[in-house]
């Protein structure tokens, strides 16, 4: 094992923002913020939709915002392959609706509250995250 | 009241991701990547998170309501079946495969990338599949 490319003060800011933001969910809307759970339910049910979508453009705008006023371009990288975006897009969609959590729901809000299912599921999706990376390595 | 709320808190969970670098899949990946060029930020992303939501949710668990709703919609759901770990394995691949959970896919569609874009879409057939065989 090397470390690499660690920047740990834009993490742990970055990760406070997020955190806030999920509390804010809470004590405001009483509502637990996981992506995939408000993108789906977007998707498939007419209950909360507008807030829903209104989550979503936020999470959108959230770039946006950063860049015009810091006037920084975001740099990512990203695999062009349609096999693993189209693949890896079809498994998350399916797993997170599955298991009813992603790393958000499961991952913040989840282990947030101290839920023994959010915190098996958390394990369980990093683990397999971790041998997928190492196999992909591989092969 | 709602929805601007949910705006508000959309907005601030992107820029969090952004902050953070996680709509970047190659810091995702340098964080799963833990036999080779290990990247430890996400942990601290997590971190960070959980320092600010998780004391707020124990000291405020007792509320009877929200401020701006009747009443607080939280899973109840305790179980630990088999659903959570496949659902878990699935979602755990997709996520070592192209290096982006719901959250970061959907704000790095800000960045007009059609790569982006078609595991968005994508993710969006795995939510329409999985509610109907539910």
């Amino acid at each position: 094992m090397n470390i690499v490319n660690f920047t740990p003060v834009s993490a742990l800011t970055g990760g406070m923002l997020i955190g806030f933001s999920v509390f804010l969910f809470f004590i405001l809307n009483g509502r637990m913020a996981g992506v995939s759970g408000i993108a789906s339910n977007f998707l498939i049910s007419k209950n909360n939709r507008i807030d829903n979508l209104l989550f979503l453009i936020g999470l959108i705008l959230g770039p946006l915002i950063y860049s015009y006023f810091t006037n920084q371009k975001i740099e990512i990288s990203i695999t062009n392959s349609l096999f693993l975006l189209i693949g890896g897009g079809i498994l998350v969609g399916l797993g997170t609706r599955i298991s009813g959590g992603c790393t958000s729901g499961h991952g913040i809000s989840g282990v947030g509250r101290f839920s023994l299912r959010s915190i098996i599921a958390t394990i369980t999706f990093m683990i397999v995250g971790i041998l997928t990376v190492l196999i992909k390595n591989i092969l | 009241m709602n929805k601007l709320v949910a705006l508000f808190c959309g907005t601030i969970f992107g820029i969090g991701l952004v902050i953070s670098q996680m709509v970047n899949p190659a810091k995702v990946l340098g964080f799963l990547n833990v036999f080779g060029e290990w990247d430890p930020s996400l942990a601290f992303v997590m971190i960070g998170a959980l320092i600010i939501s998780s004391p707020l949710f124990h000291l405020f668990k007792n509320k009877e309501k929200p401020i701006f709703s009747t009443s607080f919609s939280i899973s109840e759901n305790k179980e630990i079946d088999k659903r959570l770990i496949f659902g878990s394995i699935l979602f755990g691949a997709g996520w070592g495969l192209a290096g982006l959970c719901p959250g970061p896919a959907i704000s790095s569609i800000a960045l007009l990338n059609i790569s982006s874009v078609t595991f968005v879409f994508s993710m969006f057939i795995g939510f329409y599949i999985a509610s109907k065989i539910n």
